[in-house]
């Protein structure tokens, strides 16, 4: 059993490391607007559906123009993934504008409902639209980075299997770290990150440093949001076929992910995120073998969630999380 | 002319009308206390000064402009700093982070670089700091990243939210001697100070608030013999 185990380890890392390189970035965005409003931002699941839907559509269009086709895939990507970010930037600082700071002394629970509430919108909107103007809700976009690609991990042991991908793998997984590599700079070495950081510390005594907190807020939801939806372009990159709803199951995961890793912790979100893609894809491969065949694969997300109550119970604050203990 | 004028103002908490009808004026280059037991309204003035509290009526004049009610990260860019009751430096940040966001506004690097220089004249414990976390440190050394952060903004009015709470009586006198040093150095200084006796001691001038009210006033070695000083407290 641990032989057959073993076999499809490397498999398992890199399609663990891809999925679990999706769920660090989406999580980025929960724990970034935790961190400055504690709020959980439910709508953020949308905006990385939003995403996906704003960069197929993109892709579609560029792709139907004839000229597209002899400039290299990947600049079209990059093109099409800037324009998506601003985009859903945008609206995510829009949402914030509209739903959340009016809301902004209200007690916790009612922007909680408010975001849940921008989320069904978001979701319907999309749909409608999708519907409207295509006729379906299920959007294929034109595949992309399709060249299938083989490490051949066997002629390093022959204990492995040979671990193989498409393009798009990589693709996803350079991406997912170069966003995640910037942020993490910006967070710890920028003057508007710092700032950030002061901000979800202490509101009030930031803005005696004369940093403008609303402006503060709307730049820390225009990067949760511009992740989120460059993430839902490689995920449609990856995935090919998107429908209005992948943003709901995709953020609770990454909300997850965001929880395990230590809610409010940037660094925490992308090791949670990336052990979350890992356990379910090593979950996803082993179940079957683990127990027997008495859970198949499908059971994946229970065993994800099982290692993540296990953490929870005994580390509440999440893996990188500190323990609040402030001296007064 | 005053470089700050308070008129008559009035803040309220919710429908708790916390100043009622508060009027001071602070020189340029005075020490002005305010002493008060808890609750009397120190605090809140200071905050309705920087903006922290919204004002109901009244007016307050910085340097000859209306100011009152502005948003807190614009009275801070005219020349006034307030360091909040308790410290409030930011815990994860570290003692270099505190102070460059104190200096949020300016964008000139070297700049930035003399007046941290100017900071550890004043306080030489934080340069040795400058990595550590700001919520590490002790009492009094967090008071000072406080101070220096504030100094960072380069004031012409700091206004201080008891410098001096929870600090061993030692610690207290070093504040309050660098306090004393900066209105040498040319800064003026509101201080909010439940400790009524030190902070007269270095003021030039005095205002005793109770419940919201500015009861008494005068020079400050004139209101340690005021009896009525002790009334105010034990009332």
């Amino acid at each position: 059993m641990l032989l057959e185990m073993l076999q499809s380890l490397p498999q398992v890392l890199i399609d663990g490391l891809a999925l679990g390189a999706v769920y660090a970035v989406v999580a980025l965005g929960y724990t970034m607007v935790y961190g400055i409003l504690q709020l959980i931002n439910f709508a953020h699941g949308e905006i990385f559906m939003t995403g996906a839907f704003i960069g197929t559509t993109f892709f579609i269009l560029l792709m139907g123009m004839g000229w597209v086709s002899s400039v290299p895939q990947i600049f079209v990507l990059i093109l099409v993934l800037i324009v998506t970010a601003c985009l859903t930037g945008l609206l995510g600082m829009g949402i914030e504008r509209v739903a959340y700071r009016p809301l902004r002394n209200a007690p916790r629970l009612i922007p909680l409902i408010t975001a849940i509430g921008i989320s069904f919108i978001l979701q319907d909107v999309i749909r409608f639209i999708a519907e409207l103007s295509s006729g379906n809700y299920i959007v294929t976009g034109p595949s992309l980075f399709t060249d299938q690609m083989t490490i051949s991990f066997s002629s390093l042991s022959s204990i492995f299997n040979d671990a193989s991908f498409k393009t798009s793998f990589l693709i996803v997984l350079v991406t997912a770290f170069i966003l995640m590599i910037s942020l993490d700079y910006f967070i710890n070495r920028t003057k508007w990150g710092t700032a950030m950081r002061a901000v979800a510390l202490d509101r009030e005594t930031a803005s005696l440093m004369s940093i403008n907190v609303n402006k503060t807020i709307s730049i820390t939801f225009f990067i949760g949001s511009a992740l989120g939806g460059a993430t839902g372009v490689l995920f449609a990159v990856q995935y090919g076929t998107i429908d209005p709803f992948i943003g709901f199951i995709l953020g609770m995961k990454a909300f997850i992910a965001a929880v395990l890793g230590g809610i409010g912790n940037i660094r925490g979100a992308m090791l949670g995120g990336i052990l979350l893609g890992l356990l379910e894809m090593f979950a996803s491969a082993n179940l079957t073998l683990l127990t027997g065949g008495i859970f198949g694969a499908e059971y994946k997300d229970v065993f994800a969630f099982s290692i993540l109550i296990l953490v929870l119970i005994f580390k509440p604050e999440g893996l990188l999380g500190k323990p609040t203990a402030e001296k007064v | 002319m005053p470089i700050l004028e308070v008129n008559n103002i009035e803040t309220y908490y919710g429908g708790i009308q916390a100043l009622k009808g508060i009027s001071v004026y602070v020189n340029k280059g005075e020490i002005v206390t305010l002493i008060g037991s808890n609750g009397a309204g120190k605090s809140t003035t200071l905050k309705s000064i920087s903006g922290l509290a919204k004002v109901k009526t009244g007016s307050i004049l910085f340097k000859g402009k209306e100011t009152m009610n502005k948003p807190v990260h614009e009275t801070c860019l005219l020349g006034m700093a307030h360091v909040p009751e308790g410290r409030k430096i930011f815990s994860t940040l570290t003692v270099k982070e505190n102070l460059l966001m104190g200096a949020f506004s300016v964008n000139n690097k070297q700049l930035i670089e003399e007046r941290m220089e100017i900071v550890f004249g004043h306080f030489p414990i934080l340069k040795k700091r400058l990595e550590q976390k700001g919520g590490t440190m002790s009492g009094g050394e967090q008071q000072m990243l406080a101070i220096g952060r504030a100094l960072m903004m380069e004031p012409e009015l700091l206004m201080l939210d008891e410098p001096s709470m929870g600090l061993a009586p030692i610690i207290v006198e070093q504040i309050f001697d660098i306090i004393k040093k900066l209105n040498q150095n040319g800064i003026t200084i509101l201080l909010v100070e439940q400790n009524a006796y030190q902070a007269l001691n270095i003021a030039h001038r005095g205002y005793v608030i109770r419940n919201g009210e500015i009861v008494l006033s005068g020079k400050g070695s004139e209101l340690i013999e005021n009896i009525e000083i002790r009334d105010a407290y034990l009332a």
